[in-house]
């Protein structure tokens, strides 16, 4: 028999990886409003198309059905190939959006690079509606049978490996954007973009790298998503997007950090009241505790970082 | 010394949309100067720094550099060829260390020794900073955000700095230090171009200077000359200008 204790950790664990996933998302959102004051709604769907390019990266490698198991170096390389890939296409796929829909309209105030984003947004997922005919594919599951039970609490091989690529992720997102001269002249431009630019930066490179960054940690979290759900459909990138936004904002939009703890946070309160709630319930509470934190802290939970404009 | 100036500005004329800032405007300075440019609010004197900084492009006229023509080219060609900019109320990156904020006006010079050795010059003219190099530079207090602004400034290793304002917001204490240093900088064979309210003090360190009303230069003359000229103390030196 399971007691409360061990259904408590055992959801803290299902949690943490869907957690790991919205805050890999998240950073995609606040990276891109730090610099730019914009919310960036194509990045739904860049997630969304990670998780069919890491299909098609698994297939292509011959692991198709979710029979095919891997152990070993094989595995490894296959997740990795995957990984990379998804990464760098997704990555690319952002740029190009920044550079052909959103560069012509900087400078130009108002929420109309917003709405070219949910623009941008609709195409990427007509464009999948209609390529897949709206049908939901099954995703490989490599390490379907490696899982560890550990008092009831049972760990599966697939969530220690989301832990061990958004670690791995995030602190090297940490670590760039602290120490290197891009993650510098980042940090500057998102303080006072005017003065970067004086100190010559070239702020087009930094608002490319931006995208660059977040739309390959889109990626990685699609891949994940198909990777932790064994499906990829169309239509994922609106309700993950959605949470993932408001963890960004639950930790304070703009703010690196803020986007981790608020992606982790909105994963354990998913899992948490759909557990002990309903999960029909799950998203009205994740809502109505962003509504919360919004009224009593405005900034979010570690602060909102905008842009300076002078 | 060559006779080719420093900077040059040639019948610039900026605008913002439709509004017509900087008229038929001709400026020279010369290397190894300080020259100061007086003028009320919306005179046009943020622009003239924002035209030579490359933020704005000028629609017509020309300014050279060394004798060659920047006003196209973007921003960082010319912090790379020697101009950078102590900026109005110092724009420091509020949320990067001191340390980071020098680095930032090192960026388009990726030499690690000479980064160490100007890095030593300014903490040597400024042991302060040295002192606070690891705290946030929006904790400072607004004299040492003022000596980080110009220590970031010489981080560029630069042959001209221009200055907006570089007294606003310091005690009058304060204001004669940073005079002093402006003029410790200058000896060192940088050449100024100042914005400044405070007509009196840029003056009594300045080789030169222009007045600038709504757009146009008035006047120009050496520092003396515009120091003794009656519409100059009336409308500049007679009372305190106070923000």
């Amino acid at each position: 028999m399971i007691t409360p204790i061990e259904l408590f950790a055992q959801q803290a664990v299902n949690g943490l990886s869907l957690g790991a996933m919205y805050a890999l998302l998240a950073l995609g959102f606040t990276l891109v409003y730090g610099i730019l004051e914009l919310i960036n709604f194509a990045h739904f769907n860049v997630f969304m198309i990670g998780s069919f390019v890491g299909l098609i990266v698994l297939q292509a490698l011959g692991i198709a059905g979710q029979s095919v198991v891997l152990h070993g170096a094989p595995l490894i390389f296959a997740l990795l190939l995957a990984l990379i890939v998804t990464m760098l296409v997704c990555g690319i796929l952002g740029v190009l959006i920044e550079r052909f829909t959103l560069r012509p309209m900087r400078g130009v105030r108002g929420p109309m690079a917003m709405i070219t984003t949910i623009g941008v947004s609709y195409i990427l997922y007509n464009v999948v509606l209609l390529a897949t005919n709206a049908q939901a594919l099954n995703f490989p599951d490599p390490l379907a049978t490696q899982d560890f039970d550990i008092h009831h609490v049972v760990i599966r091989a697939k969530q220690i490996l989301i832990w061990i690529i958004s670690l791995i992720l995030m602190v090297g997102l940490d670590q760039f954007v602290r120490r290197s001269r891009l993650g510098k002249a980042m940090r500057a431009t998102a303080q006072d973009a005017e003065a970067a630019r004086m100190m010559g930066v070239d702020v087009d490179r930094v608002v490319s790298t931006a995208f660059f960054a977040g739309s390959a940690l889109a990626g990685a979290a699609g891949l994940i998503f198909g990777l932790y759900y064994n499906f990829t459909q169309y239509s994922i990138g609106y309700s993950a997007g959605l949470r993932a936004f408001t963890a960004a904002v639950l930790g304070g939009i703009g703010n690196v950090p803020g986007a981790m703890l608020g992606g982790i946070l909105i994963g354990l309160i998913e899992t948490m009241s759909s557990q002990y709630i309903a999960t029909k319930w799950a998203d009205v509470i994740i809502f109505s505790i962003l509504i919360l934190v919004l009224v009593f802290k405005p900034a979010g939970l570690l602060g909102a970082l905008a842009p300076n404009r002078s | 010394m060559s006779d080719i100036p420093l900077l040059q500005f040639m019948a610039v004329n900026t605008y913002y949309g439709d509004l017509h800032v900087l008229k038929d405007v001709d400026y020279t300075i010369n290397k190894g100067e300080i020259v100061v440019l007086l003028g009320g609010n919306a005179s046009g004197k943020s622009t003239t720094m924002k035209t030579i900084m490359g933020v704005v492009q000028p629609r017509s006229g020309r300014v050279l550099f060394e004798g060659t023509r920047i006003d196209q080219s973007a921003t960082a060609a010319r912090v790379k060829r020697g101009i950078m900019p102590v900026l109005e109320a110092r724009r420091l990156f509020p949320r990067m260390s001191v340390f980071e904020n020098l680095e930032m006006g090192a960026y388009t010079r990726r030499s690690k020794a000479e980064f160490a050795a100007d890095l030593e010059l300014v903490y040597a003219l400024f042991p302060r900073v040295k002192e606070r190099r690891g705290q946030l530079a929006g904790t400072l207090s607004g004299g040492e955000q003022q000596m980080v602004a110009i220590g970031r400034a010489l981080m560029g290793r630069p042959k001209l700095i221009c200055m907006d304002e570089p007294s606003m917001g310091l005690s009058p204490l304060f204001v004669e230090q940073v005079f002093a240093t402006i003029q410790d900088i200058n000896r060192q064979g940088i050449s100024i171009f100042m914005v400044e309210q405070n007509a009196a003090m840029a003056l009594s360190i300045a080789h030169r200077g222009y007045v600038l009303q709504t757009g146009r230069v008035v006047l120009s003359g050496s520092a003396a000359d515009l120091a003794a000229n009656p519409a100059i103390q009336d409308a500049y030196l007679g009372e305190m200008v106070v923000d």
